[in-house]
């Protein structure tokens, strides 16, 4: 069914190499997210399983059969843009079954389908008008709907939710894990914003510069960072990184601890100000300045411990937690 | 903008220009209105009088009126095919990238910058004419007989100088609109299986229809008004296929010398040209709206 497999994979633009050599196999019905930073080739990685982009060298095997040369359209997968790209001048109706007529699907199958899947996204009641007299949320759910009708090998998502606002796109994110759990189709999702890696993925590729860094679950991402880069990348507020002869005295070049591993404790073997402490409710963040040992410590507390700006703090890091790089920066 | 002291200057610093705007119009408009129901010919300037409709009753039983009302209309639509069309096909190529593009696409608009008269002569006398032109010397060099283009077929030729006047236009405003057609659009209807010709159909194509609307408003008031071609190539005939409303009144006031039937043919020419427009917003102007 829905396997993707890539083989040696590169593409340039020009004389750039934007994705260097890269493996990649995706497994049936997994939901697997593509994250890091602006500019690293998350989109275009997307484009070239799409067959948006022609590879400049390599392999796409998509359900066991050689896609290369495939052109879009009949490597059965559906894309959701970031910028939803729905056919202005239709309805939602004709929006969506689009790829159906162009299927050449008979009338009342295509009703059917569109009729199924404007129940499962809430459309039922938008199908008779233009994308423009919709929301942001309702377009991105058309963009769905248009993807799911055509029952594709597997899904490819690009930031579908980055123009949406801070509580809607928690809830469009419960939507398509939701969607995915009914569907049980193959998911490919691109975001650089890692709270949604870490909160939809069965599996994440962080990516750098074209390359992957790290390939797992986000457990796994989360408790065995493979380097400095994914440890960096994944966790929120990020993992302090601590490099020196605090870290040699850990045999390491870096050491890095989760904010949530260091506690506030009286006599810490630690030491530093208060710069700025982000009272959440349930957790307070606290930014720890003049430690000496890396320009801010971010520290999780309990919401309950009260402390200021200028206030001197003790911190105690739990060392089973400890994160331990070599001068490569690969994990020890 | 919104407070009433504002909109008082704004409408002050208005007023001149809209005051010239209405002189400039209003005046010829009732100066011809005047004469439309005067006795008023140029061989008997001393018979003046008021003839009621009696001008306009010649000019619409006038035989060339017919002619000159289908020719109107033959070269307004034809003129607007033409154009549309290709002006469509040149925006989509010009859209491509390609070697030389910027030259290509001043060439292609160069024809604009010619003023009509100019290029109705440079046709007439380079390209259609039966002895020197390079269509007959084309044909003749394929042993065929020469064409005399505007003896045989003085509509269509007309319509062909005009629309290669106006291609640029129509290429010009169907060239941006194209570009600022959202590529991911047309990639998702590559993904939803649409191949060319029907990304052509259900993306472009509505995607242009707010440009083709403008064009085709714009374009036929300037084509119901097409003088100096005719003038120069074929004046109006032979007898009066080639003869629009405009060249008619111009025959009937200046060459006739009857200045009131002339009048009143300008009348009837401003209330089809209207006529025209109001089926012409009915028919497509919702396109224009957001
Ligand atoms: N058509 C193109 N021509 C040349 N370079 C390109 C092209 N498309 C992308 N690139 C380059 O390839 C690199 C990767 O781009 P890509 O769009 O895949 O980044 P991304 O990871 O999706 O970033 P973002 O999170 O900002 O969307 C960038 O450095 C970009 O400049
Ligand atoms: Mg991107």
């Amino acid at each position: 069914m829905g396997t993707i497999t890539l083989n040696q994979v590169t593409k340039s633009f020009g004389d750039v190499q934007v994705i260097p050599p890269l493996d990649l196999s995706i497994e049936d019905g997994e939901f697997v997210v593509f994250v890091g930073p602006s500019g690293c080739g998350k989109s275009t990685l997307l484009r070239l399983i799409a067959g948006l982009e022609d590879v400049t060298s390599g392999e796409i095997v998509i359900d066991g059969r050689p896609a290369t040369e495939v052109p879009p359209a009949r490597r059965g997968l559906a894309m959701v843009f970031q910028s939803y790209a729905l056919y202005p001048h239709m309805s939602v109706r004709k929006n969506i079954a689009f790829p159906l007529r162009m299927a050449k699907m008979d009338k009342a199958e295509q009703d059917r389908r569109v009729d199924h899947a404007a129940r499962i996204l809430n459309l039922t009641d938008y199908l008779d008008r233009r994308p423009g007299q919709l929301s942001g949320g309702q377009r991105q759910r058309v963009a769905i709907g248009r993807a799911i009708v055509r029952e594709p090998q597997a899904f490819l998502f690009d930031e579908p939710l980055s123009n949406l606002d801070a509580a809607l796109r928690v809830g469009m994110r419960m939507e398509i894990s939701e969607l995915h759990a009914q569907l049980a189709t193959t998911m490919v999702y691109v975001t650089h914003d890692q709270v949604e890696a870490m909160t939809m993925a069965d599996k994440i590729v962080v990516l750098r510069a074209g390359h992957i860094e790290q390939v797992g679950t986000p457990l796994d991402l989360y408790h065995q960072p493979r380097n400095v880069f994914v440890a960096g990348f994944i966790g929120s507020p990020t993992m302090n990184l601590i490099e020196g002869p605090e870290a040699a005295k850990h045999d390491a070049h870096t050491i890095g601890i989760r904010p949530e591993h260091v506690a506030v404790t009286d006599d810490g073997p630690w030491q530093g100000t208060v710069g700025v402490a982000e009272h959440l409710g349930s957790d307070t963040f606290v930014h720890v300045h003049g430690t000496g040992l890396a320009e801010t410590l971010t520290v999780r507390v309990p919401g309950d411990i009260a402390v200021r700006h200028g206030d001197a703090v003790r911190l105690t890091p739990d060392l089973a937690c400890l994160h331990r790089f070599g001068d490569d920066g690969l994990r020890l | 903008m919104a407070t009433a002291h504002s909109r008082t200057a704004a409408r002050l610093m208005l007023a001149p220009a809209t005051v010239l705007l209405l002189a400039w119009m209003l005046i010829p408009l009732c100066m011809t209105l005047y004469y439309s129901f005067r006795r008023y010919r140029l061989l008997t300037p001393e018979r003046q009088g008021w003839v009621g409709f009696r001008n306009y009753e010649n000019f619409l039983t006038n035989p060339a009126f017919r002619d000159a009302f289908v020719n109107t209309l033959i070269l307004v639509v034809g003129v607007l095919i033409i154009t549309i069309v290709l002006g469509i096909l040149l925006a989509i190529l010009l859209d491509q990238p390609m070697f030389g593009q910027g030259i290509v696409r001043i060439l292609v608009i160069a024809p604009f910058f010619v003023m009509p008269t100019v290029s109705a002569l440079v046709w007439k006398n380079m390209f259609l004419n039966p002895v020197n032109g390079l269509f007959a010397y084309a044909a003749k060099g394929m042993g065929l007989q020469p064409y005399d283009f505007l003896s045989q077929a003085p509509l269509a030729s007309i319509v062909g100088i005009v629309a290669w006047q106006w291609l640029p236009f129509a290429t010009l405003i169907l060239l941006t609109a194209i570009q600022s057609l959202d590529s991911e659009q047309m990639e998702a209807a590559e993904m939803d299986g649409a191949g060319p010709l029907a990304r052509f159909r259900f993306i472009t194509l509505p995607h242009l229809s707010r440009a083709i609307t403008v064009v085709v408003l714009i374009q036929t008031i300037f084509l119901l008004s097409i003088f100096a071609e005719i003038l120069v190539t074929t004046n109006g005939g032979p007898g009066t296929a080639s003869t629009n409303l405009t060249y008619l009144v111009y025959v009937e006031s200046l060459l006739n010398y009857d200045v009131g039937e002339g009048s009143a043919g300008g009348v009837v020419a401003i209330i089809l040209a209207n006529i025209v427009a109001i089926f012409l917003m009915r028919a497509i102007g919702k396109n224009l709206d957001a």
